[in-house]
């Protein structure tokens, strides 16, 4: 398949991504935030929407990004039903761009949190997780300030009733609601997370768990 | 030219770890009375239009669309 990792200013995961993108037996090309037109991502079979701190992360994670004018090339590939993945501060953007649902509070604790992280694959019947088991237990870096994730109660009950809860934390490290670490929308052909797969590829770094999430999509 | 002053707040519902923070500080300063801080956002801003009206509407669609996020937060202006 062929990647296209989306880069904004502040971006800074996109490496890592290609990195993984690659190493899962993927093709991946950079793609700029300012291409304006809405076929940018025609040609691509997948998106990708790496982490890091878009424009400073400024107003609210994720909210000036989601204004980008890539973003209507990415609802159009949405519509075709292309794989769209949102990592880290890309969940933050997703979900201000409105292609998921809720957002993102500071950590409960105020801090910076940066270490590894024990995560339960809730639904391993995605297209993300679909090389993981079942309730398994996967380890993952989180490296966020605002990933607390809040949703309404309503919309809360739709995500469970859906089986759009993918990822959930073993111990909460930031708030979030119901221990969220990663939700679809409700087709399924969108993922947003907070941990990082893309950190965790290679067992030279402590743990290739995330390598599983690559390789699902196909 | 009218100016716009924006006030952006996390929604009643929702805790402000900040505000917490802060109103735990009051209490240690021993203001007991202080209570319900929370912490949000003033945006200030000029725009132009032919009338208050208009400008307000403008002031409201830049809200929805950019200032606030209406999952967790409200908004309100004085517009002059």
């Amino acid at each position: 398949m062929k990647f296209a990792i989306i880069i904004f200013p502040g971006t800074s995961c996109e490496e890592d991504v290609l990195h993984a993108v690659q190493g899962a037996g993927h093709q991946a090309e950079y793609v700029w935030h300012s291409e304006a037109s809405p076929t940018a991502l025609d040609t691509y079979d997948a998106v990708i929407l790496p982490g890091g701190a878009s424009h400073g992360n400024y107003l609210r994670s994720g909210s000036m990004a989601a204004q980008a004018n890539i973003i209507p090339a990415l609802h159009k590939a949405n519509e075709a039903g292309k794989p769209i993945l949102g990592i880290c501060n890309g969940f933050q953007i997703l979900t201000e761009a409105g292609l998921l649902p809720g957002g993102f509070l500071p950590n409960e604790s105020m801090r910076f949190i940066c270490k590894p992280t024990e995560i339960k694959v809730e639904n391993a019947a995605t297209t993300f997780t679909n090389k993981y088991a079942q309730g398994q237990t996967i380890t993952l870096p989180i490296a966020h300030a605002h990933g607390n994730y809040y949703a309404d109660d309503t919309t809360l009950a739709e995500l469970q009733a859906n089986n759009q809860i993918i990822f959930t934390y073993n111990q909460n490290p930031n708030g979030s609601q119901k221990n969220i670490a990663g939700i679809t929308n409700k087709a399924g052909n969108i993922l947003g997370l907070m941990p990082h797969p893309e950190r965790a590829v290679d067992k030279l770094l402590g743990s290739e768990d995330g390598l599983g999430l690559f390789k699902s999509i196909n | 030219m009218f100016n716009a002053k924006i006030y952006v707040t996390l929604r009643e519902s929702i805790l402000d770890p900040a505000g917490k923070a802060a109103e735990a500080t009051l209490q240690n300063l021993g203001y007991k009375g202080a209570s319900k801080l929370r912490i949000g956002k003033y945006i200030t801003m000029a725009v132009q239009a032919d009338s208050l009206e208009a400008a307000a509407a403008q002031v409201d669609e830049i809200c929805q669309k950019l200032l606030a996020n209406n999952v967790m937060e409200d908004y309100s202006f004085d517009i002059e």
